[in-house]
């Protein structure tokens, strides 16, 4: 992981002073750190002017939160990506910030290199899917020959991504995943993305119910 | 269907983060400012008033310019003079808005009065001259007698005019209706109280009386009618009986209906400080009390990782309620069986489970194996963190449990190793599952636990 290439530009959105202050000493040595802001006012303007790569994103906030932040940027900047960072482990607030064009996922408690990393895959065009994360969309697309699918093609996944999502949520590393599943890294970067597309584009009961419960789409 | 509680991954906490959920305490479905009230309400309007603001209040409800409602009154004038019985019983029903805004300098509104004044005594004046001063007319006017009495009488108890002193002398155990005026600008109210009760009931009653009057003057006043005195006098006396009880009733009603309207609202109060008791027990007794244990142990970083990871679990569990115990489902057993481990090892047990089964004996066995293999993992393959990933799905329970530490060679194990051989791999045997375990030195360990769902009907079978 040593690619002599441009540093990325990152910008962090997050109410505690004190979080983006951590965020920022912890990802020094891997990005470059070009802004940050405590309200979504403040986001969207920085944001638009600064114009970086990725944008770390935290779920809870005064006024709307990183949903209010995405949906604005979402049609103005389409091309900055957004890594939703959050304490939430809560299966609405994940949903709720994915299928407003998130790019991936992570709890606060990650390690520094391992934030990074997300960072880096967020900024390739990647997702990112916390353990946590592959374990809801199992949970949100599971078999369940009762519900007709509207769309078959966005409605469920295909034994590949269920296995490689599975293999996530047990606590594997896409290196180790390719390993394991005998394929290369970049197949399963294509399955994760694959996967986030559904998630955003799905009309699955189960995740119309979660976003109309949370009035979030 | 659920996914439950992860815990999020590796490292030690870093002093800089916050502290977990604290800021967002009662996430789900945040209260926003109280709404509005979702319909309009009818109220007096005295900044637009020539007399009292009823009409202009009307106007304001009904959308239609004040002249046309002003009008409309007057013309009712020649009913019988039934709009000022109409006007009077409004003025008596109504409150005024609350403001809004500063009250604004009154426009000329003197020059509209007089010529509606006039307007009305022509009306009026045509009537009598037209119809003489009919039975309909006087009944009309002692009704107005009565409305302006009463009116005067609730106006007197309006508890928007309470509200105001009651806001600035709180008293929780008693309703502020039983107290008298209050101070300040609630001095006057209370001065003017008495003539205003009297004045009010006496024209109540003057109404009342009048009003029976007219409607059975022979009953009432002409007891001589043969054979009737015994009857009418009974009557009279009922009548009387009655009309005392509804001068009470009409005099007390406001009285009556402010002491409810306070005691509700002093419940919903009540309910409000209960909720805010909740919350300050468990940020006090726990969250406090984590902080000060954190601070006392700063130096141990073990100590300070398994107080916050097991604060954070208490405080997830309280926001986020869990569904089901234990003893009766398959996930609740593996959290609770993860955060024993956590607590115990210091370490991080990273869950996620997807779907959920119902307790039995295969499944308790199925936790018992995971649990084995959660301490075995904690306890030798010296990292911080260890994954803890289930599902139900097809008819099986599938657990994996792993860890990116030491490892170990599995050929080397001794027999009399009980935890991974009898634990875990006789455990699942025994219970008709299967136990594999991955491993070699430096590549970390991942255990599999496998166990057929047993079907509805088959359970049912090995139970009875």
């Amino acid at each position: 992981m040593t690619e002599p290439e441009r540093a990325l530009r990152v910008f962090l959105v997050d109410d505690h002073a004190m979080f983006r202050a951590g965020v920022r000493a912890e990802l020094r040595t891997y990005v470059d750190v070009v802004g940050e802001a405590g309200t979504v006012a403040e986001a969207v303007a920085a944001i638009t002017a600064t114009q970086p790569d990725v944008v770390l994103l935290d779920v809870h906030m005064p006024e709307g939160g990183g949903r209010a932040v995405l949906e604005v940027l979402r049609r103005t900047q389409p091309q900055v990506k957004f890594l939703a960072l959050s304490v939430s482990d809560a299966a609405e607030d994940v949903i709720g910030l994915i299928r407003a064009g998130a790019r991936g996922y992570v709890t606060k408690t990650i390690s520094p290199e391992q934030l990074a990393e997300a960072v880096r895959r967020v900024a390739d065009g990647d997702a990112v899917f916390s353990p946590r994360l592959a374990g809801f969309v199992l949970d949100a697309f599971a078999a369940r020959p009762d519900v007709p699918l509207a769309d078959p093609e966005l409605d469920q996944l295909t034994n590949r991504e269920r296995e490689v999502l599975r293999l996530l949520a047990r606590g594997y590393a896409y290196k180790e995943i390719a390993k394991e599943l005998f394929i290369s890294i970049k197949t399963v970067e294509t399955h994760v993305s694959n996967v986030l597309r559904k998630l955003q584009m799905s009309n699955r009961y189960e995740l119309s119910r979660w976003a109309a419960d949370r009035r979030l789409v | 269907m659920t996914i439950n509680s992860v815990t999020g991954p590796p490292l030690a906490p870093d002093p800089t983060y916050r502290a977990d959920a604290s800021g967002h305490v009662g996430v789900p479905g945040e209260p926003g400012a109280p709404r509005p009230y979702p319909f309009r309400r009818l109220y007096r309007d005295p900044d637009h008033k020539i007399v009292a603001g009823v009409a202009a209040g009307l106007a304001e409800h009904l959308r239609l310019p004040i002249v046309v409602v002003r009008i409309a009154f007057i013309a009712l004038f020649a009913a019988n003079g039934l709009g000022a019985l109409l006007y009077v019983a409004f003025w008596a029903v109504l409150r005024t808005a609350p403001r809004t805004e500063p009250r604004r300098g009154r426009r000329g509104n003197a020059l509209q009065a007089v010529g509606f004044f006039a307007l009305g005594a022509g009306v009026v004046l045509l009537q009598i001259q037209v119809e003489g001063f009919g039975v309909d007319a006087t009944l009309v006017a002692l009704g107005v007698l009565v409305a302006l009495g009463a009116g005067i009488i609730w106006h007197q108890a309006d508890p928007q005019r309470r509200r105001r002193s009651s806001d600035r002398t709180p008293d929780v155990t008693l309703p502020s209706a039983f107290r008298p005026g209050g101070v300040g600008e609630a001095e006057g109210d209370r001065r003017w109280f008495l003539p205003r009760v009297l004045g009010g009931g006496l024209l109540l009653i003057v109404g009342i009386i009048g009003i029976l009057t007219v409607v059975s003057p022979t009953r009432l006043f002409s007891p001589n009618a043969a054979g009737g005195i015994d009857l009418s006098a009974t009557i009279t006396g009922l009548l009387f009986s009655l009309l005392a009880l509804a001068g009470l009733t009409v005099a007390l009603a406001p009285v009556l209906w402010r002491v409810f309207g306070q005691l509700r609202e002093e419940r919903v109060a009540r309910i409000r400080e209960q909720e805010r008791a909740e919350v300050a027990a468990v940020v006090h007794d726990q969250v406090l009390h984590t902080l000060a244990l954190i601070q006392r142990n700063a130096a141990d970083s073990t100590s300070v990782v398994r107080l916050a990871r097991g604060q954070e679990r208490s405080l997830r569990n309280w926001l986020y309620k869990p569904v089901g115990s234990p003893s009766e489902r398959l996930a609740a057993a593996l959290e609770q069986a993860a955060a024993e481990i956590e607590d115990t090892f210091a370490v991080t047990v990273e869950t996620v489970i997807v779907g959920d089964a119902e307790n039995d004996e295969r499944v308790a066995a199925l936790v018992a194996a995971t649990r084995e293999a959660l301490v075995n993992a904690a306890r030798h393959a010296k990292v911080g963190t260890v994954s803890l990933y289930a599902e139900a799905e097809d008819g099986k329970l599938s657990v994996y449990v792993r860890d990116r530490g030491a490892g170990f060679d599995l050929s080397t194990v001794d027999d009399d190793r009980h935890g991974v051989r009898g634990s875990i791999i006789g455990r699942m045997q025994r219970h008709g599952g299967l136990a594999e375990v991955r491993t070699s030195p430096g590549e970390g360990t991942e255990v599999e636990l496998t166990m057929p769902l047993a079907r509805p009907a088959q359970s049912r079978n090995e139970k009875g």
